[in-house]
């Protein structure tokens, strides 16, 4: 597993150049398959990196005071410990699936993690003082003599100089998935978040483990009638009533909980109108949004699916603003990549930060095996490939973030 | 003094233990640390330990902030009361929200404890520190600590407790403006009535349009409590219009909310507004297209009904709301038409003899007949009040048709239901009716194949047997009781044992000795050891309830059968009850 750090910088011609400023794990051919990072999130203010692999550990990074922002290790803790559910004789994955981060609330980290059934809301606290002073034992914890206890001592706090970091598992919400979670969005409430499966959603209150609401169910009476599946869904960053979730068939939809407290009947649908041309027997595969993200504002939403990014923007449901084909050149592959099975590969994408540069707002960024694109969101530019970047070795990269300015990225 | 001394001892060292079973339970008795060391070493040093230590398990802290609430005797009384506020602010500042509301509620207790001059002092400003803190679970806290202390301070700092509750309502947090709109409602209680027109009426109304539900939902309560201290011209004028709002807002949640408080809302504000305003938003909330709100609404139909002023009450009825319920009863959401079963009879007194013969009861019928069990159930639950205006009999036809496919409902909880009513429907159906059409389901449900269903049936029979007498009970029950110990099932043997518990108790001593006592006794030869043990717990039973020369010529001499019986239990409770024969 490897994860590196890349910042930009301006090129001749105006265009982002990127750079790998720091290399996390190591970059052998043959790596531990529980080292493989599986989620990677950055906190609000991009002070700390969160990163989940598939052997069900968080490891959280923190910026280093001063200029050159490099990231060290912060805290690891074991989130998630594989299970059996002797039901139905399956494995549970320990493999986190996604990471949230919560507001911070004071001194204390929090954030969200889940593997395929069970979220667990984390907290992150530093401690930095031991006790002194006790009764029954010295400093050196051997005890004293009882007889010679003739007065009550009172313990006091002795501060220290090594930082103690300890991760306490605070909530453990469970048993309200039959099938594999996918995605958890926190509320612009900062109390409620919610969890999608591969056919429900459900809402559940950060205080409160006992019980959830289902908002969405679009499991059918008989299974054998099921054709789409949910992917991905998330809340709106400002409007605490709206949410949107994306299934395998290319569509997104919009919800409004203020509507019906079941939100099986979508406000918005976002769709794009097929291109009968182009119909072939992959449009279906190709066409399932593997993410969605809005954008800070809230206005606007980016789709991936297996072969392009899409912008929409939220009051127009009939067709995306943009379109950028990110690797269109493999249209042509589609047969072989549907026998490696690679065309059921999922992607992610994510928004940039607000430019410091008049020219080229929000870039996106987003990769596929080592490879690394930036697309200008300038209509002046036609969409293609700024900067292709090869690595010297293959990389598996699973997913993508940015941090809050913009600056860096991790892969 | 030296062994107490190292038995506190003990406990204060454990407030470090590495269990936090040890730790909570050292916290427990934290007021016996507190006499050991006495008062001042407890304000001195005690009370600066217990600042100091706020990284803990929740519950360790929960219980922390419990005892601190009651520590003034212990660090010496009233006036040292405000060295309790520095633990207690720590505690009001973690982010686990019960032990910031178990704080909160110990400062309040605190507070009342306060000279004038302390509050002005000391809390005063802990209120204004949590106010202005940087972290949103200081500000969450300090919402609750207003009210205590307002009454009790100068008017400067009066007006300046009003400026930070502002605050407070307008901070960027939803968490924060939430407890705001917790905690207006008492805090407007204790603010002198022109202030609270002029201040804390606009805070209430920014919070009631406020953009997250979760506020908006929770201004409808401050609404209600601030209505109970306005006119009812204020009221129109200045709560009225949100809550016409809320009634009408977008979020179901927040019309959910209101519904829920609706005769609430209609006890504290006036019969003009009743009249003018809140028969048409009720009329509207039955209709709401969100189930959980017609439900919601539905529920309060009978209570609405009731407290609408004298002189438009019928009028509102037959125009307002009986069209409404016509419709519920055919709603498509089987929670509203239960929740409408549940109140609908209740109107029947309102609207009297006729109009209940006239509209109810067709209403009645239709809910009888529901496809879904708990609308059936509902109905059949509140008879009472439709018994003293029309008599049943109108429904009777209907009833009994009813009652029986809910008695042999296959859910067994449904059954157990009407079996619980069985009682008061006997009484109001009468003797005559029960013995022609309901004795043979009272019997079957002895023999039904849920225990729980056998154990609730012979409950059953006690109470009919003192609803309707020995008399009758000797002429219909007790020899269809009786013959069941011939049955081939052991457990049909067994019911009839435990169907003797419980009438023994309301039968005369000659009816048990003449003819229960055989029946049992013949039971003591029965081949199954659990029914033979049961015999001589059924023994024990009766006894005491017979005079001795009974018992000595013929449930002695069964017991001493039993007595040496080859089964171990047998034995055992057959030697029980011999006890009791001596």
């Amino acid at each position: 597993m490897a994860s590196g750090s890349n910042g930009p910088a301006i090129g001749s011609n105006n265009e982002l150049q990127w750079y790998f400023s720091q290399v996390k794990g190591t970059i052998e051919e043959d790596i531990n398959e529980a080292d493989i990072i599986t989620a990677v999130q950055f906190n609000h203010d991009g002070e700390f990196l969160a990163t989940g692999d598939k052997g069900g550990r968080v490891v959280i990074f923190q910026k280093d005071p001063g200029a050159k922002g490099e990231y060290s290790v912060y805290s690891t803790f074991q989130s998630h410990e594989p299970q059996f559910d002797y039901l139905k004789s399956l494995e549970i994955e320990e493999k986190i699936n996604e990471i949230q981060w919560l507001k911070r609330l004071n001194n204390n980290l929090f954030l969200l993690s889940t593997n395929d059934k069970t979220i667990k809301l984390w907290k992150v606290s530093e401690r930095r003082y031991r006790m002194n002073g006790f009764n029954l034992h010295d400093e050196y914890g051997v005890q004293r003599d009882l007889n010679s206890v003739n007065t009550l001592r009172i313990p006091y706090l002795v501060p220290v100089d090594e930082l103690t970091v300890e991760a306490t598992p605070k909530r453990v919400y469970d048993k309200a998935h039959v099938y594999h979670v996918n995605s958890i969005s926190l509320n612009s409430d900062d109390e409620t978040f919610l969890s999608a499966d591969d056919l429900r959603i459900n809402l559940w209150h950060l205080d409160y483990i006992n019980e959830c609401y289902m908002l969405v169910d679009i499991k059918p009476a008989n299974m054998e009638d099921l054709t789409e599946v949910i992917t991905a869904a998330k809340f709106h960053p400002t409007n605490c009533n709206h949410f949107v979730y994306s299934s395998s068939k290319g569509t997104i939809r919009l919800c409004d909980m203020r509507e019906q407290a079941l939100c099986d009947q979508h406000s918005k649908l976002f769709e794009e109108p097929e291109d009968n041309g182009s119909r072939s027997f992959f449009s279906e595969i190709i066409s399932s949004i593997s993410d969605v993200k809005f954008s800070s504002c809230g206005r606007y939403m980016v789709s991936r699916d297996y072969l392009t990014i899409k912008l929409w923007d939220l009051n127009m449901d009939s067709r995306p603003v943009e379109t950028y084909n990110v690797h269109e050149y493999l249209r042509s592959k589609l047969c072989s990549l549907y026998e490696n099975d690679c065309i059921f590969d999922k992607f992610e994408v994510v928004w940039g930060g607000p430019s410091k540069y008049p020219f080229e707002p929000m870039p996106r960024i987003y990769e596929r095996s080592g490879l690394l694109f930036i697309l200008a969101r300038n209509a002046r530019i036609p969409p293609r490939s700024v900067l292709p970047m090869k690595v010297g070795y293959t990389l598996q990269v699973y997913t993508l973030r940015f941090r809050l300015d913009g600056v860096s990225v991790v892969l | 003094k030296q062994w107490y001394q190292r038995r506190v001892a003990i406990t204060a060292g454990e407030l470090r233990n590495e269990d936090v079973q040890l730790r909570l339970n050292s916290i427990k008795k934290l007021s016996t640390i507190a006499l050991a060391l006495g008062i001042e070493r407890t304000r001195s040093e005690l009370i600066p330990f217990l600042t100091d230590t706020i990284e803990d398990e929740d519950e360790v802290l929960w219980a922390l902030a419990e005892q601190l609430g009651n520590f003034i005797p212990l660090v010496g009384g009233p006036d040292y009361a405000s060295c309790l506020l520095a633990p207690l602010e720590n505690l009001a500042t973690v982010e686990e929200t019960v032990v910031r509301e178990k704080a909160t509620e110990s400062l309040r207790m605190i507070a009342t404890e306060h000279s004038p001059a302390d509050l002005e002092k000391h809390f005063a400003p802990l209120v204004k520190r949590l106010t202005q803190g940087d972290w949103f679970t200081s500000r969450t806290s300090a919402c609750g600590l207003f009210a205590c202390c307002y009454a009790n301070v100068s008017t400067s700092l009066k007006a300046e407790l009003r400026q930070l509750f502002k605050m407070l309502v307008t901070d960027d947090t939803p968490m924060v403006r939430r407890a705001a709109a917790g905690k207006i409602g008492e805090f407007a209680k204790v603010v002198e009535v022109e202030f609270v027109k002029s201040d804390i009426i606009p805070l209430f109304n920014q919070l009631a349009g406020d953009e997250q539900d979760s506020v908006r939902l929770l201004a409808v309560d401050a609404g209600i409590v601030m209505a109970g201290l306005l006119s009812e011209a204020e009221i129109e004028q200045l709560l009225l219009p949100q809550f016409r709002n809320a009634a009408s807002d977008k979020s179901w949640r927040v019309r959910f909310m209101i519904s829920d408080k609706f005769n609430e809302l209609q006890k504290a504000v006036g019969p003009t507004i009743i009249k003018n305003h809140l028969v048409f938003h009720f009329t509207g909330l039955l209709k709401d297209i969100e189930a959980e709100v017609r439900a919601s609404a539905a529920n309060k139909i009978k209570d609405f009904c009731t407290n609408l002023p004298a002189d438009i009450q019928e009028t509102v009825i037959m125009q307002n709301i009986l069209p409404a319920v016509k419709d519920l009863v055919c709603d498509s959401n089987q929670h509203v038409k239960a929740a409408l079963a549940s109140v609908i009879m209740g109107l029947s007194p309102i609207m009297g003899k006729d109009n209940t013969i006239q509209h109810l009861l067709p209403l009645f019928l239709i809910q009888l007949k529901d496809e879904h069990s708990d609308v059936r159930l509902n109905i059949i639950s509140n008879l009472d009040s439709v018994n003293k205006v029309i008599g049943i009999h109108q429904l009777s036809q209907s009833l009994l048709p009813a009652i029986v496919e809910l008695a042999e409902d296959p859910k067994w909880r449904v059954r157990l239901a009407i079996i619980e009513h069985m009682p008061l429907l006997a009484e109001q159906l009468g003797q005559e009716f029960f013995d022609e059409k309901l004795n043979a389901l009272t019997m079957s449900w002895l023999v039904d194949g849920v225990a729980a269903i056998r154990q609730a049936a012979t409950q059953n029979l006690r109470n009919l047997v003192a609803i309707f007498g020995i008399a009758w009970a000797q002429n219909t029950i007790i020899s269809k009781v009786l013959s069941m110990a011939r049955d081939t099932n052991y457990l049909h043997r067994m019911t009839t044992l435990f169907a003797i518990n419980v009438l023994a108790e309301v039968c005369p001593p000659d009816v048990i000795a003449k003819f229960m006592i055989p029946v049992v006794a013949n039971l003591a030869g029965d081949p199954v050891p659990n029914v033979r043990f049961n015999v001589a717990k059924t023994m024990a039973k009766i006894t005491p309830l017979l005079d001795t020369t009974i018992v000595q010529s013929q449930v002695k001499p069964c017991l001493d059968k039993l007595h040496q019986d080859a089964d171990l239990d047998v034995k055992y409770f057959a030697s029980e009850a011999l006890i009791l024969c001596h």
